[in-house]
C-alpha cells in the first residue's frame, strides 16, 4: 500500500480517543472543553479525508485539470468548524460563569459544593 | 403561492424572528412578537398537517437544486405531526413565559431568553422537517446550542454547571452522530435521507455502515436521554427557568426520539442489517430499564421537578419501547406516546412554574397543604398526573393500551408485565406529591399564597383540555399515529 | 494598553492589510478560494489584534457593542432575506437564479449577497466573543 494509505484513519482513531479520554478524566473544566475539540477536530479529519479522491486536485475549476477532489465533505467540515467554535464559545463562557459563581472549576470542587449547598 | 412555500417559512419564521428580538431589545415588545410568531407557526404546522393528510407527501427543494445534490425539506404524515406538537407546545409555552420569566429572569435580559428559545425552536422544527442527514446535525446544534444557554438563565448557581454537562455530553452526542453520517457518506456518496435509503440495503454486509448504525445510535441515544445515557437530563430540567422545563420536557426529547426513528426506520428499515445487529432488542432493552429505573428514581425525590424530570426519562422509555415493536400497534403507540407525554408532562411543568411563581421552590416540603391556597392549579397537577399514571379519560391511557396491546400482539408479555410495573411505580411518586399537597398542614408563610395568576393558569389549563379532549376522543390522534407508524414500517419510500 | 513600541508599531501597519486581504477573500470567493467565514475570521482578527494590543476599551470605541449587535442581526436577515427573496420572486426559498434577469447573474449575486450576509455576521460574532472573554476583570463578581 503506498505511504499514506490508512495514515489518516489511524490519526482520526487516535485523536478521538486522546480526545474523549480528555473529556472523561480530567475534572478541569476548561481542559474537558479542550479535550471535546481534540474529539471534533479528529471528525474533521475523518469527513476531509474521505473528501479526497486519488490523483485529484484541488476542486478549483482550471483547464487541463481532469480529477478533483471531493468539495463537499470541506463545505460540511466548514460547517461543522463553526458549530465547534460557538460550541466552545459557550462552554467557556460557562466556566467563566461556573467560577464566578462557585469560585472553581474543578469538577469535584464544585461536587462537593453542590452536595453541601 | 404561499401555500407551497409552507415547509421552509415553518423554519424560517422563526429563525428570522430570533435576531429581530435582538433589534426590539424592550421587554414587552419582545413578548408580544415571541407570542406572534408562535401562534403563526403553530398555524402554519396546522396547515401543513391538512396539507399532508390531503396529498401525502410534500417535497421542498431549497434554491430549486434537486436532490440528493441539494437539500430537500421533506414533510410526511409522521414529520407534520411531530412539527404540530413542536410549534403547538411553543403556542402554549410563549404566553406562559410571560409572567413566568418575569419573575424568573431580568427585564435586561429577557429578549436574550426569547431569542435563544426561538432558535431553539427553529432547530427542533429544523431536525424534523429535513430531507438531509447533514442538515439534521445542523439544526440538531441549533436547538442543542440554544437550550443549553436556556438551562444556564435559571435562578440558581447549579443551573449553569447542569447546562455545561449537558454541553460536554450533547456535544459528544452531537459528534457521534456526525461520525455516522461520515461513514455513510463514505459508503454511498450521498446525505439525503431518502437517497440513502434507496443505497443502503445493498450495503447491508459493509462493516462502515453497520458501524454508523451504532454510531447513530450511541449519539441521539445520547441527545433523547435514553437510560444509561440521561445522566445531563435531571440536573438540566431541575435548575432551568420554570418555561424552559417546560419547552424541553415537551419538545427537545420528542424530537430527538423522531430523529432516531427516522434514521434507524428511514435508512436502515428495508435492509438485514437490523436483523444482523440486535439494535432493536437493545433498545427494548434499554426502554424496559429506562422505564423502571426512571421510576423507581423519581419516588427518592425531594423536589418535584426533579420526580418530573425522571419520570420523564421513564417515559422516554415508552416511547422509545412502542418504537421498537417492529408492528404497526407499538410504533402507533410510540408515536402518540410522543404527541401524549408533550402534553402531559408541558402541563405538570407548567404547574410547577406557577408554583414557583407563588412559592418561590419546588421542594416537595415547601409544597405542603398547597391545595387548599391554588386550588386551580392543583387540581392540574392532580390531573395530569393521573395522566401520566394511566387513568382512563386521560390521554396517558390511551397511549398506555395500545402500549400492552402491541407487547401482548407479540407475545410479549414480560415486557406488558413491565409497563404496568412501571405505571404503578408512577402511582407512588405522584401520589407522594399529591399527598403533600393535600393531605399536609400547609407551612406558616404558605398560607400567604394566593392562586397563580390567570396568565400561568389559562395555558396550563389549555394543555391539559387537551390531555383531557384527546383521552376521550382517542381516534383524531391515533389516526393520524396509525398513518405514520404504516408510513414508517413501509420505509423510506412513503 | 501594552507599552511594547514595536508590537504597536507593527500591528498599526498590520491591521489596514489584514483588513483588506479580509476584503479581497470576501469579494473574490466566487473566482477563487475564499468566502463569507474566512472573510469574517480574518476581517474579524484585524480587530482583535487591535484589542490585544491596544485594550479592549479602545476597541470598543471603535465597535460599541451596539454596532457588533446590530451586524449580527444585519448578516443574519441579509443572508435569510436573500432567501426570501427568492420566494417573492416566484422561486424556492434561496433560489438565487430568480435574482435578476438572466439566471446566471442571479446566481452570482445570490451567493455575493450570501457571502456578504455570512462575513458579516461570523466577523461581529467573532468581535462579540472576543470582546465578552477578554473584556473582563479576571476577579469581578459575576452581575448575575
Amino acid at each position: 500500500m503506498p505511504f499514506p494509505g490508512l495514515f489518516n484513519y489511524w490519526i482520526v482513531v487516535i485523536l478521538m480517543m486522546i480526545g474523549l479520554y480528555i473529556v472523561i478524566a480530567h475534572g478541569n473544566l476548561v481542559k474537558k472543553i479542550i479535550g471535546i475539540n481534540v474529539f471534533q477536530v479528529s471528525v474533521f479529519l475523518l469527513y476531509i479525508t474521505i473528501g479526497k479522491v486519488a490523483g485529484g486536485s484541488a476542486p478549483i475549476l482550471d483547464q487541463g485539470i481532469e480529477v478533483y477532489s471531493n468539495p463537499l465533505p470541506h463545505v460540511l467540515i466548514l460547517t461543522a468548524i463553526v458549530v465547534s467554535v460557538a460550541t466552545t464559545a459557550l462552554g467557556l463562557a460557562l466556566v467563566v460563569r461556573i467560577r464566578n459563581a462557585f469560585q472553581t472549576i474543578e469538577e469535584d470542587e464544585i461536587d462537593q459544593q453542590e452536595k453541601t449547598g | 403561492m404561499i401555500i407551497k412555500h409552507l415547509a421552509i417559512i415553518q423554519v424560517i419564521l422563526p429563525l428570522m424572528a430570533a435576531p429581530v428580538c435582538i433589534v426590539i431589545r424592550h421587554h414587552v415588545g419582545v413578548k408580544i412578537w415571541a407570542v406572534l410568531i408562535s401562534w403563526l407557526s403553530f398555524l402554519i404546522s396546522i396547515a401543513l398537517l391538512v396539507q399532508v393528510s390531503d396529498q401525502g407527501l410534500i417535497v421542498y427543494q431549497l434554491g430549486g437544486w434537486a436532490a440528493p445534490w441539494g437539500i430537500e425539506y421533506r414533510i410526511d404524515i409522521l414529520s407534520a405531526f411531530v412539527l404540530l406538537i413542536v410549534s403547538g407546545i411553543g403556542a402554549v409555552v410563549m404566553p406562559y413565559s410571560w409572567t413566568s420569566v418575569e419573575k424568573e429572569i431580568v427585564h435586561e435580559r429577557a429578549y436574550l431568553f426569547y431569542c435563544m428559545i426561538l432558535l431553539c425552536m427553529t432547530g427542533l422544527l429544523g431536525i424534523v422537517i429535513t430531507g438531509d442527514a447533514f442538515n439534521l446535525f445542523v439544526f440538531m446544534e441549533i436547538s442543542s446550542l440554544a437550550s443549553y444557554v436556556l438551562i444556564s438563565f435559571g435562578q440558581d448557581r447549579q443551573a449553569l454547571v447542569a447546562a455545561y454537562r449537558y454541553l460536554i455530553i450533547g456535544t459528544i452526542g452531537a459528534t457521534f452522530y456526525m461520525i455516522g453520517v461520515g461513514f455513510l457518506y463514505a459508503s454511498t456518496g450521498t446525505l439525503n435521507i431518502f437517497d440513502l435509503s434507496q443505497l443502503v440495503p445493498a450495503l447491508s454486509a459493509s462493516r462502515t455502515v453497520k458501524a454508523a448504525l451504532a454510531f447513530f445510535t450511541v449519539g441521539l441515544g445520547i441527545k433523547l436521554a435514553l437510560f444509561p445515557m440521561h445522566m445531563w437530563l435531571p440536573n438540566a430540567y431541575t435548575f432551568a427557568p420554570s418555561a424552559v422545563s417546560v419547552f424541553l420536557a415537551a419538545t427537545a426529547t420528542k424530537v430527538a426520539v423522531y430523529a432516531l426513528f427516522r434514521i434507524v426506520f428511514t435508512i436502515f428499515g428495508g435492509t438485514e442489517i437490523l436483523e444482523i445487529l440486535p439494535i432493536r432488542g437493545l433498545l427494548i432493552g434499554m426502554a424496559a430499564m429506562a422505564m423502571i429505573y426512571g421510576s423507581i428514581q423519581a419516588i427518592y425525590q425531594i423536589n418535584v421537578k426533579r420526580i418530573l424530570a425522571y419520570s420523564s426519562i421513564a417515559q422516554i422509555g415508552y416511547m422509545v419501547l412502542g418504537l421498537s415493536f417492529d408492528n404497526a400497534t407499538g410504533i402507533a403507540a410510540g408515536i402518540i406516546h410522543l404527541f401524549n407525554h408533550a402534553l402531559m408532562k408541558g402541563s405538570l411543568f407548567m404547574v410547577l412554574g406557577a408554583v414557583m411563581y407563588r412559592v418561590d421552590s419546588v421542594q416537595l416540603n415547601d409544597m405542603a397543604g398547597l391545595g387548599k391556597y391554588m386550588p386551580l392549579t392543583m387540581a392540574a397537577f392532580f390531573i395530569a398526573g393521573l395522566s401520566l399514571i394511566g387513568m382512563p379519560l386521560t390521554v396517558g391511557f390511551v397511549s398506555k393500551w395500545y402500549l400492552i396491546q402491541a407487547a401482548l400482539e407479540k407475545g410479549w408479555w414480560p415486557i406488558a408485565m413491565l409497563i404496568v410495573i412501571s405505571s404503578l411505580l408512577a402511582v407512588v411518586y405522584i401520589w407522594r406529591v399529591i399527598e403533600v399537597v393535600y393531605f399536609m398542614p400547609a407551612n406558616p408563610e404558605a398560607r400567604e399564597v394566593r392562586e397563580a395568576p390567570i396568565s400561568l393558569l389559562l395555558p396550563t389549563w389549555i394543555l391539559l383540555g387537551a390531555v383531557i379532549y384527546f383521552g376521550i376522543d382517542a381516534t383524531t390522534g391515533l389516526n393520524i399515529a396509525i398513518a405514520a407508524a404504516d408510513a414508517l414500517l413501509a420505509g423510506g419510500g412513503s | 494598553m501594552l507599552k511594547k513600541t514595536i508590537l504597536r508599531v507593527v500591528s498599526k501597519f498590520l491591521i489596514p492589510f489584514v483588513l483588506i486581504f479580509g476584503l479581497y477573500v470576501q469579494w473574490h470567493g466566487d473566482f477563487g478560494p475564499g468566502g463569507g467565514f474566512q472573510a469574517g475570521v480574518i476581517f474579524a482578527a484585524a480587530f482583535i489584534l487591535y484589542g490585544l494590543i491596544f485594550g479592549t476599551a479602545l476597541l470598543r470605541r471603535v465597535l460599541p457593542s451596539k454596532v457588533t449587535r446590530s451586524f449580527l442581526v444585519i448578516g443574519v436577515l441579509l443572508y435569510s432575506g436573500v432567501g426570501v427573496f427568492g420566494i417573492i420572486f416566484g422561486g424556492e426559498f434561496l433560489d438565487y437564479s430568480v435574482l435578476a434577469r438572466d439566471p446566471l447573474k442571479g446566481q452570482h449575486l445570490g451567493i455575493l449577497l450570501i457571502e456578504l450576509g455570512v462575513g458579516i455576521t461570523v466577523a461581529a460574532s467573532m468581535i462579540t466573543i472576543f470582546c465578552a472573554f477578554a473584556g473582563r476583570s479576571p476577579n469581578r463578581l459575576d452581575e448575575f
